[in-house]
């Protein structure tokens, strides 16, 4: 039995308005959900004409939950994206240029080669670099939102884990501490039903993630991850609690990882009827026939988003295959830090 | 200058850097209204209130990734672990983490974390160790272990401006028995430079931390045998002063390298094999070795003799050295 609120979806484009969008806002999602989506097929494209080395992950099926979450931050709020979020990344303005640098291991890369795939992060736009230890970054965002609470600052850190790494104990021991000093903080839980090839009964044994925030002391939710409004409205709900001083919110997003774990992967242990009925409400398809159906989205503003997307990854990829090579006689460079390092407003 | 304990010295430093920068805080199991399992910040969370001391549940990845996140906001965390075995619970968020995120993302992690460390009190497997080496092993990584009350607090004073994670190895067993005198202003002793503890000329003994003690007490016997020996302590493991350890041996030409933590893949192995590449030619003695055995760390206090380094081990391995 379903203990954490189950959220309903999000109906009139007045409820829209009312959860703090206006039509540009609304486009502006469509558009990210739309580079989101892009970024990873040219990703896999350059994957498979051997221009990305290592393995390569992607976010199918998750763009209205990353986008969704990340358009209900502030400006100053922090968060822990994982590598199903790529959403966070192009709503908090990473250049896609970037990301496909980053991708190929080139010099123009958040880490220059020094990490691969989604292991990055811009810290000038808030966001942390995850480590392939998911859970881990759990923790870190515990400890950025501490840090707002111990200088009293009205920001709020979001953590995003998924529901393989809610096994994991770096998941009850930040709830633990989030919840007795009440932090302002929001767990995301990207439920994707599948971590690598284990399904979600062999990870938890309650019916949601979300079901275990209120024996840590705050809100559960769950929401359809595949419905982008639903989503923000529930994130933007708790991130403006956490700001309150309402403590933590564990907010859980329903979605089914359409691709394998990685590229390698056929993800033949995914039934096929799931993958159909999943399919059916692909999050981009969703928000496209209702913003057709309830914002009055017109043919001419979609073929203009669509090509402008188009549009802007062609000439990211274009950059991002002129970034150079790393210099391997940088290889030992910045093992330490050193005080200059600190030398930025938030060190101050 | 007042004489202080070497647990003074750490309380002294912590609060120095506590008044003088109010980034600085201090979070740990029962830090804070119990004043620390050995009062290291007795009295601190009424000076510095319960969200500068911050009393953690008993956590220790939740802390320690909790320093590295509030230090990438701008802060400067200590983290106060009971006992630097329990280090172990939060290994992924030193070393998957703040080690590498500064070579990996661009982003500093000045953490400091705090290791009541070191055995001799039957504290047993559990609350005796000293797993520098570990550590010391992983770039980015600092590891600091002060001898003496004045290093305690320069070198924790050090740790917490360093912009990097930096291990803080304080011996357990200094805690109370020994005794100097610390400057009252504030000070820093730089992290990787040594000190020559005892000036000799026949041998020289490369330790740290708690064998510093044993070490000097064995110069001391040997010194009315008419051996001298030179004590060099490293006061850092990582970085560690080479270039001291190297002008040491050229000096002497016979060395052991002498720590409390176990034998094989000990930081001594290090010592040893870079004075082999770079100073072969000036030893009149193969490099000498002398650590605990390869075992956990016993409890009875029998076993716990026979498996810490005493002062007759270390004058024996002399003398060894002194009739090679």
């Amino acid at each position: 039995m379903a203990i954490a609120r189950e959220a309903g979806p999000v109906g009139s484009l007045h409820e829209v308005r009312e959860a703090g969008l206006d039509r540009e806002d609304l486009l502006g999602i469509y558009r990210s959900m739309l580079i989101t989506r892009g970024v990873e097929e040219r990703g896999h494209i350059l994957y498979r004409q051997g221009k990305i080395p290592g393995s390569f992950y992607t976010g199918r099926g998750n763009e209205a939950a990353s986008v969704g979450v990340a358009t209900a931050m502030g400006p100053d709020d922090v968060g822990t994206p994982l590598h199903r979020d790529m959403g966070v990344h192009i709503v908090r303005g990473v250049d896609p240029w970037r990301i496909f640098a980053q991708y190929m291991g080139r010099q123009d890369g958040p880490t220059h080669g020094r990490d691969g795939n989604v292991h990055m992060a811009d810290s000038q736009l808030g966001l942390i670099a995850m480590v392939s230890h998911l859970p881990a970054m759990l923790p870190v965002a515990t400890g950025a939102a501490l840090a707002f609470r111990i200088r009293d600052e009205s920001r709020v850190a979001v953590g995003w884990f998924g529901e393989g790494a809610s096994a994991r104990g770096d998941a009850h021991e930040s709830m633990t501490f989030a919840g007795t000093r009440k932090l302002p903080v929001v767990f995301v839980c990207d439920n994707n039903q599948f971590a690598y090839s284990t399904p979600s009964y062999l990870e938890f044994a309650t019916e949601h993630v979300a079901d275990r925030a209120e024996a840590y002391g705050f809100e559960g939710v769950v929401v359809d991850g595949t419905d982008v409004l639903a989503v923000y409205r529930e994130a933007k709900r708790a991130i403006d609690k956490a700001r309150a001083g309402g403590g933590p919110t564990l907010l859980e997003c329903l979605t089914l990882r359409m691709e394998g774990h990685a590229v390698h992967d056929d993800a033949f242990y995914v039934p096929k009827p799931m993958l159909e009925i999943w399919a059916a409400s692909d999050p981009i398809e969703r928000f496209r026939s209702w913003l057709r159906d309830n914002a009055d989205l017109t043919d001419d503003e979609e073929g203009e988003i669509e090509s402008g997307v188009k549009r802007l990854l062609i000439t990211a990829l274009e950059r991002a295959e002129e970034s150079p090579q790393p210099d391997p006689s940088s290889l030992t460079e910045g093992v330490f830090a050193s005080p200059e390092d600190l030398d930025t407003p938030h060190h101050k | 200058m007042a004489e202080l304990t070497y647990l003074q010295a750490i309380s002294d430093g912590l609060r120095t850097e506590m008044r003088r920068d109010k980034r600085v805080f201090l979070i740990g199991e029962d830090v804070g209204v119990y004043g620390g399992a050995f009062k290291v910040s007795l009295g601190f969370q009424e000076e510095f209130g319960p969200w500068r001391v911050i009393d953690a549940p008993l956590a220790e990845t939740a802390i320690v990734g909790g320093c590295t996140g509030a230090a990438i906001m701008g802060l400067r965390p200590v983290a106060e672990m009971q006992f630097a075995d329990f280090i172990s619970c939060a290994w992924d968020h030193l070393v998957t983490i703040a080690a590498k995120q500064r070579w990996r993302a661009g982003t500093p992690v000045p953490i400091v974390v705090r290791l009541p460390s070191g055995g001799g009190f039957s504290g047993g497997p559990f609350h005796s160790q000293n797993p520098e080496s570990s550590f010391a092993h992983i770039p980015g990584l600092k590891c600091v272990c002060p001898a003496t009350p004045e290093d305690a607090k320069g070198l924790l004073i050090s740790a917490i401006e360093d912009p990097n994670p930096v291990l803080y190895f304080e011996h357990k067993h200094l805690y109370r028995r020994i005794k100097g005198e610390v400057p009252e202003e504030r000070y820093t002793t730089p992290l990787g430079k040594a000190r020559i503890h005892r000036e000799g000329s026949d041998i020289s003994v490369i330790t740290w931390g708690a064998m510093v003690y044993t070490a000097d007490e064995a110069a001391q016997q040997l010194d009315s045998d008419g051996v001298s020996v030179e004590v060099v302590d490293l006061r850092t493991v990582m970085p560690w002063d080479k270039a001291a350890v190297l002008e040491s041996v050229r000096k002497t030409s016979k060395v052991l390298v002498l720590h409390e933590d176990t034998r094989t893949g000990g930081f001594g192995g290090e010592i040893a094999a870079t004075i082999a590449e770079e100073a072969f030619e000036d030893l009149d003695a193969p490099v000498k070795r002398l650590a605990a055995p390869d075992t956990p760390v016993p409890f009875s206090p029998v076993l716990e003799k026979a498996y810490i380094p005493q002062v007759e081990d270390v004058v024996a391995g002399v003398r060894e050295l002194a009739e090679y």
